[in-house]
């Protein structure tokens, strides 16, 4: 516990803008993650136990696409539409038959495909851990603010998903696909009953949910190093963002994603022990005394 | 009372099997099977009085095992204790601690009773990994478990712990199945099928399951006990998610509506595990696909499978 270097980080504008960025890309990647979670819950009431594994296959399948074409554009985007099929597929294939049945059959399916991918990364690009190196276009000068440092790829990275987030909440709430997914989260036997095909609307939510992992694991890549088990943290993380930001609403996600992440870039410095068991702490008293979460409908 | 007679009759029978089975053929490897067994099947078959036997899907029940484990091996370690008094402090304080976390959760239902029983539990493994003076941190609790021979019966044997871990065990699975089989657990399948209904004939509705969490607590932290006793202290992987899953996955395989489903499931678990790790480093790629094949083909776990088989009729207990 050090709350005295807080404080004089918090004095020193230069350390609170090298901390709120490096912290502000935790939580904007984690909220790519958290709102497919949170999206799939919301429409499908399924918890995809899975939606590590899509950030994992995200992050490696740009890493070999930006090995083969030098673009990391391309790896990017080849990531998200991979990883929007695979979505779709993984719905179709093999949640959509355990629709309606025991919560535990759905986290069991979860579970295997957890155990079978991270085992076929393992196959195909090895046990070890892989660094993906930072792309080309991002190879220049940091940017100074207030004389803190601010690596281009970080502030490309926060623009791009803050966009991302607009894109997502604009579309859900004003474009006719966009309030046809609201009401199937409301109430899929209506939607259904109105003539709209929900098996194909709920395989594209997953889709959707599935490619937003992968896009994050893709923007992950150059920052983070790749392994075959990290899906699993990106999880239990995503999961509390979604608990805490409330299960089915986007702008609870982005706003608790961007807390947790400001929490963790200053909590390195404040209390670094304690950080996970103030976030622990915080999920289950928001639990206790809002279990539909801070910006969540009440679902059960 | 039928049904005591014939569960008193067969847990004999199977304790009697289990005791004399070394001397028959001596086999370590069995041995030590059995005695990974015992550990995973109590945690597996307590955390079933709550998913199975009270409809309360538990994501955080690796708590008590872990707790367990850390309880016991830390008394055995820091005072001088006997095996006996240390086991059942140990089963006192899970209680206490089960209690206290029970009357938290018992108030939010389905997934997010699941949640916030996830969130304690990780809340106990971060404080594990991080109070490292205590607990050791991500090594675990080193040193081992002091021997402290007790009427002729020393645990740092191994056909001692083989004998000590059977008998628990068999123990323990009894008195859960007398738990099931009671009244109390007739209250509790109850609740898990109708909580309106049961509200509606007077039952208070907390008190049968805050009980019934606490029992599993303590049942569970008998499993991580004997895991303590195994492995010779404690390791934070016990009280870690991935644990909890296991567990949940052992009950779905072997059956949640069948009192020893569990007990199977378990037993299938650690066997396809010891097999597949010795036949290929890619054992979780083989598991995944065993468990996909079960989830869609059979849809429920293998004892339950097998009791509705044509010609057997339908289940009763559901």
């Amino acid at each position: 516990m050090d709350l005295g270097a807080l404080v004089a980080c918090f004095a020193s504008p230069a350390c609170v803008v090298t901390q709120a960025s490096s912290g502000l890309i935790v939580g904007l990647l984690l909220f790519l993650v958290a709102a497919g979670l949170t999206l799939i819950f919301g429409v499908l009431k399924i918890v995809n136990f899975a939606h590590g594994t899509f950030y994992m296959l995200g992050a490696y399948i740009a890493y070999s696409v930006l090995q083969a074409t030098n673009s990391y554009g391309l790896a990017v985007l080849a990531a998200a539409a991979a990883m929007a099929v695979f979505g779709v597929a993984f719905e179709r294939f093999l949640i959509a038959r355990v629709y309606g049945g025991n919560v535990l059959m759905q986290l069991l399916i979860c579970y295997a495909v957890v155990l079978i991918f991270d085992d076929l990364v393992k196959l195909v690009w090895g046990a070890d851990f892989h660094a993906m190196g930072m792309p080309e276009a991002f190879q220049r000068a940091p940017i100074f603010i207030a004389g803190g440092v601010v690596p281009p790829f970080y502030a490309g990275l926060i623009v791009l998903s803050l966009c991302l987030a607009a894109l997502l909440g604009l579309g859900l709430g004003f474009t006719r696909m966009g309030k046809i997914i609201t009401a199937a989260a409301q109430n899929p036997q209506m939607v259904a009953a109105l003539g709209i095909n929900t098996t194909a609307l709920f395989a594209l939510v997953f889709g959707l949910g599935g490619g937003l992992a992968g896009l994050a694991g893709a923007l992950a890549a150059p920052v983070r190093s790749l392994s075959p088990g990290m899906g699993f943290s990106i999880l239990i993380e995503s999961f509390i963002i979604t608990v805490i930001g409330g299960m089915g609403s986007i702008a609870g996600a982005l706003l608790t994603a961007i807390g947790y992440g400001l929490l963790r870039g200053f909590g390195t410095i404040g209390f670094p022990l304690f950080t996970d068991e103030l976030i622990y702490a915080a999920m289950i008293l928001v639990l206790l005394l809002r279990p539909s979460g801070l910006f969540g409908r009440e679902i059960v | 009372m039928n049904g005591l007679w014939r569960d008193s009759g067969v847990a004999l029978a199977a304790l009697v099997l289990l005791l004399g089975a070394p001397l028959a053929f001596s086999s370590p490897a069995f041995e030590d099977f059995i005695i990974r067994l015992s550990a995973l099947a109590l945690f597996a078959t307590s955390l079933n009085l709550l998913v199975g036997g009270s409809g309360m899907i538990s994501f955080g029940h690796g708590l008590f095992y872990g707790f367990g484990a850390y309880a016991f091996a830390l008394l055995m370690q820091r005072t001088t204790l006997s095996l006996a008094s240390a086991v059942l402090l140990t089963l006192f304080l899970a209680a206490l601690v089960a209690l206290l976390v029970g009357a938290v959760c018992i108030r939010l239902k389905t997934i997010y009773f699941a949640f916030v029983t996830l969130a304690i539990q990780m809340l106990f493994y971060s404080v594990i990994i991080s109070w490292v003076s205590l607990t050791g941190g991500d090594q675990g609790l080193q040193g081992g478990i002091p021997r402290r021979v007790i009427a002729g019966i020393d645990i740092n044997q191994q056909g001692h712990l083989y004998q000590f871990c059977a008998v628990l065990l068999v123990a323990g699975l009894f008195a859960m199945r007398h738990i099931t089989a009671s009244p109390f657990g007739m209250t509790l399948r109850m609740i898990r099928d109708n909580e309106a209904r049961a509200a509606f004939l007077g039952i208070p509705l907390w008190r049968p399951k805050l009980a019934i969490f606490v029992l599993a607590g303590v049942f569970a932290a008998l499993g991580g006990i004997l895991a303590s006793l195994f492995v010779s202290g404690a390791y934070p992987e016990f009280a870690d998610w991935p644990f909890s899953g296991q567990a949940i996955f052992a009950v779905m395989l072997g059956g949640i509506d069948s009192f020893l489903g569990p007990l199977a499931g378990s037993a299938i678990l650690l066997a396809l595990n010891d097999i597949f790790t010795r036949l290929t480093e890619y054992h979780g790629l083989v598991q995944g696909v065993v468990i996909l094949l079960f989830a869609l083909g059979l849809r429920r776990g293998v004892l339950d499978f097998l009791r509705v088989l044509p010609g057997r009729g339908e289940v009763a207990s559901r």
